[in-house]
């Protein structure tokens, strides 16, 4: 394989008079039953609300309206701006950041641990990181959840070796939201800083530390900017599932930690939901994603052109 | 030079992590054998909670649930490989042609659009087209967002293949499809099971989407649990937890035992 260079160029294998058939049910199933249902859930949000749950096909700015503006009880006073969404929203975007950057912390250095392993070892690290990744969510926020309970293990252990007298109310905090998003997307900003540091070359620290530069000097001057991408891909990866999370906030959190994900969760159920304004909260949630993956692409075509 | 790769602090973070994503799991492993009724206090080593889940009052719900599970995942991840496969063809050895950097966003999306907004989408889009929810909702619904995990690893694998070995066999005049079945699906195999596996996790460990789109009545395992949970975590939620873990575990020695007959044979 080394020194191979794959030239897939596909010539003369005769599937470039396929390409249409070839991509057409990939066109069909995510055209039909991905980017349709988001441009009707962008409809929805611009329609009037039925007290059932569901919508009256009559277009309003109504959802928006209740989202951003505060009317008065009866809707007649002057609008001023409403902030319990706002707050929500901003209360996501705070916990998501603060769970990326404590990912990011522990993540970094356990990384880049694994990738300076003989392979042997690294290829054992690499397995264990990768398991959880791939046990269901829902199990490890609930495993989460038994560990800091009240009554539960994390509590009696720290108890009986004297280091706490009460338990410490951890579940229905924000530190337990924290702690659950940064336990859920934890290897996914292992997993990329590793590919990044695995493809580093060290010489490049060797050069450094000849000219005296001292290992923290070096990593901040040489290593972090080369495994930059990297490390973007991982708070990435962390930031945009967590903004929208739902597990953590719904079973480790209480009423003062509600997230973007319950808000949006609540309009749909039954019929004290609010369909036009669940769509129009997961408009605004989509449209903060899209503008950090502008950024991200922006900033990733800027490092090609240097 | 050992030197330059090590920094004081890092090994201690490292076993930090590793402490952290394991030990709920593993207290949850170690409570699901507890003989008591009470989760906070250890009654000696037992079965029994295994024995509750196949047996016990709430079998009939989570074996449903676990039938619905288990086949939605089978014919969702089989219906996103044969999709993925016949896209990492046309993405990787159809040459260029208009719109691929377009498919190629299609195909990522369902990474892109938060959970939650899939969720919404699917649940509006059902609803307006009258399609009653229930089973082939929630497989559509994963279907589609099967493809882009089961793609990316099969185009990966096609993209280290060489066109030569097919353009061997068409010189000896196999046909397209000929060279297709007999040279190029066999080297692509390892990247369709990985792509395949990936899928098949993806799917079962779905729950917002599933959640949304279900419809009452109908249960997939993780809402089930969810279901269950939102009365208390029970004994029996720790056994079922327990036996999914094993099979999330599985997996993964599967697929990495797949990945390592895959590098042997790409020489």
């Amino acid at each position: 394989m080394a020194g191979m260079t794959p030239t897939p160029k596909g010539n003369g294998t005769g599937y470039r008079s396929l390409v249409g058939p070839l991509l057409l049910p990939t066109w069909v199933v995510i055209g039909i039953f991905l980017v349709l249902p988001v441009a009707l859930m962008a409809v929805y949000s611009f329609l009037t609300k039925e007290f059932r749950g569901g919508v009256i096909w009559d277009f309003t700015l109504a959802a928006y309206d209740q989202f951003f503006l505060n009317r008065g009880l009866f809707g007649d006073e002057p609008p001023t701006l409403e902030w319990t969404y706002i707050t929500i929203f901003w209360r996501s975007i705070w916990q998501a950041a603060l769970a990326t950057l404590i990912c990011l912390i522990v993540g970094f250095p356990t990384a880049w641990f694994i990738a300076t392993r003989p392979p042997k070892a690294r290829a054992i690290w690499l397995f264990l990181v990768t398991i959880p990744y791939w046990v269901n969510l829902l199990i490890r926020t609930v495993s989460l959840k038994f560990l800091i309970r009240e009554n539960g293990p994390l509590n009696e252990s720290l108890m009986s070796i004297g280091l706490i007298t009460d338990p410490l109310p951890l579940v229905n905090t924000n530190l337990a939201v924290q702690l659950g998003l940064f336990y859920s997307y934890l290897p996914f900003m292992v997993l990329p800083i590793y590919a990044a540091v695995e493809r580093y070359n060290f010489a490049l620290s060797e050069a450094a530390a000849d000219l005296y530069a001292s290992r923290w000097v070096t990593l901040r001057e040489i290593v972090l900017p080369v495994v930059k991408p990297g490390i973007i891909a991982g708070c990435i990866l962390v930031f945009v599932p967590s903004l929208g999370a739902f597990l953590a906030p719904d079973l480790l959190g209480g009423a003062k930690t509600f997230m973007i994900g319950s808000l949006i969760d609540e309009q749909f159920r039954g019929s004290q939901g609010n369909w036009p304004f669940g769509a129009a909260a997961a408009m605004i949630l989509m449209t903060l994603v899209l503008i950090v993956l502008m950024i991200y692409a922006r900033a990733q075509t800027k490092g090609e052109a240097r | 030079m050992k030197g330059v790769r090590h920094y004081p602090g890092f090994l201690p973070m490292a076993v930090a992590c590793l402490i952290i994503l394991y030990a709920p799991l593993i207290v949850v492993m170690i409570y699901s054998f507890n003989g008591s009724t009470s989760i906070t206090t250890w009654g000696g080593f037992s079965w029994r909670w295994y024995a509750d889940v196949f047996t016990g009052p709430e079998a009939p719900r989570f074996k449903a649930a676990a039938w619905n599970s288990i086949t939605i995942a089978v014919l969702a991840a089989t219906t996103a490989t044969a999709i993925a496969v016949a896209a990492s063809l046309a993405m990787i050895r159809g040459g260029r042609f208009r719109g691929k950097s377009a498919t190629f966003a299609l195909i990522n999306l369902p990474l892109m659009v938060p959970e939650i907004v899939v969720a919404v989408a699917c649940l509006i889009f059902f609803t307006t087209i009258g399609l009653t929810t229930g089973y082939l909702t929630i497989l559509i619904a994963h279907i589609t967002f099967c493809i882009p995990f089961a793609y990316l690893p099969i185009a990966a694998r096609l993209q280290g293949i060489e066109d030569t070995y097919e353009q061997a066999a068409r010189d000896l005049y196999a046909s397209r499809a000929q060279a297709f079945r007999l040279i190029l699906l066999p080297l692509m195999m390892p990247g369709i099971l990985s792509g395949f596996l990936l899928a098949f996790i993806i799917s079962l460990d779905d729950f917002i989407i599933t959640n949304f789109v279900k419809g009452a009545g109908m249960e997939t395992l993780p809402t089930a649990i969810f279901g269950s949970v939102k009365q208390g975590i029970k004994p029996n939620i720790m056994a079922i937890s327990t036996m999914m873990l094993a099979v999330s575990v599985i997996f993964v020695t599967l697929s990495y035992l797949v990945n390592r007959i895959g590098q042997r044979t790409r020489a």
